[in-house]
């Protein structure tokens, strides 16, 4: 069954991370937030998400939540994508299609560095 | 909104939104039936049934932020195009269920769309939520084949590792993709 070879394959990355974590000082937290409303979900943010979850597996992204809220009031900006930094202030961009959402992935959560377009004034 | 899988993320936000613990997704593709029919049960908060008629309606909301709702009205209307229809049964305390059926291959059916990214999109974001994802399909000569994800045993091996830790991403997505893969007819002609 396929299903306990992924269960036991989880096992083994469980220990790892775990290695992992004692070995590197408590790296500052980043926190991405998709919006999910309906108008963010057929404004294209499934996909949005799906370009963020992407990156993470690609580029072998640690301790970066990725996590989903709902409608924010500016159904015209969406996709909508927040990003925090540690203890840094909330980030908000709007319009995040897939690419910009691997843009961001790469010069705000990779190398901390916001982008400047994209960002809503809020 | 152009995929049920779509709706079905929505509907889904709206179980998480009402404070469940345990939410269930099914999607059950019938050929020889010729039956398309996603379903989210959840044992959230409910509604009273003054509140269950007025989600059908499109400006109806509990948001603050918008005066349109549109989300349950929007797959109503998407299972009525292709003969099907919505149901929904909710109790107030208990949990509520909405189901939308579609005729398969009714012309004007809305593609079901990426179910996979669906599942895990929610499954990643909402770690706290208990999610079971079952997705049958029965080909037209009848037999039937069931894929299961019932994200429990999942968490209970990974305990605080984080779904987003890389490699742990790329396994669950595996799960998805092979078991969604493994139910998909051969062609038929």
């Amino acid at each position: 069954m396929p299903a306990i070879k992924s269960l036991e394959e989880l096992k083994r990355v469980r220990e790892e991370a775990l290695a992992k974590k004692q070995m590197k000082a408590t790296p500052g937290h980043i926190q991405v937030i998709v919006a999910m409303g309906t108008c963010g979900i057929a404004a294209g943010a499934r996909d949005t998400m799906k370009s963020i979850l992407n990156f993470i597996e690609a580029e072998k992204l640690s301790g970066v939540t990725v996590t989903q809220t709902g409608c924010m009031g500016m159904c015209e900006q969406e996709p909508i994508v927040q990003v925090i930094v540690g203890d840094s202030a909330k980030v908000t961009y709007g319009k995040v299609n897939p690419e910009v959402a691997s843009q961001i992935m790469k010069q705000h959560v990779q190398l901390g560095m916001p982008l400047k377009d994209h960002v809503l004034p809020i | 909104m152009r995929e049920i899988a779509l709706h079905l993320l929505d509907i889904a936000e709206n179980s998480v939104a009402a404070g469940s613990r345990n939410i269930r997704m099914g999607v059950v593709e019938d050929l020889q039936n010729d039956l398309l029919n996603v379903s989210v049960k959840d044992d959230g908060r409910g509604m009273d049934a003054e509140t269950a008629k007025r989600v059908l309606d499109p400006f109806y909301t509990t948001r603050t932020t918008r005066k349109v709702g549109l989300g349950i009205p929007l797959l109503k209307l998407a299972a009525e195009q292709s003969e099907g229809g919505l149901t929904l049964e909710t109790e107030s305390g208990k949990g509520t269920r909405i189901e939308a059926s579609f005729r398969h291959s009714h012309i004007d059916r809305m593609p079901l769309g990426d179910v996979g990214t669906t599942f895990l999109t929610l499954l990643i974001s909402y770690p706290h939520i208990h999610w079971v994802f079952n997705y049958q399909m029965t080909t037209k000569d009848g037999s039937t084949k069931t894929f299961e994800l019932d994200d429990e045993e999942i968490k209970s091996v990974l305990g605080d590792t984080p779904l987003t830790e890389p490699d742990v991403l790329k396994i669950i997505r595996g799960m998805i993709e092979e078991g969604i893969e493994a139910l998909m007819p051969q062609i038929e002609y």
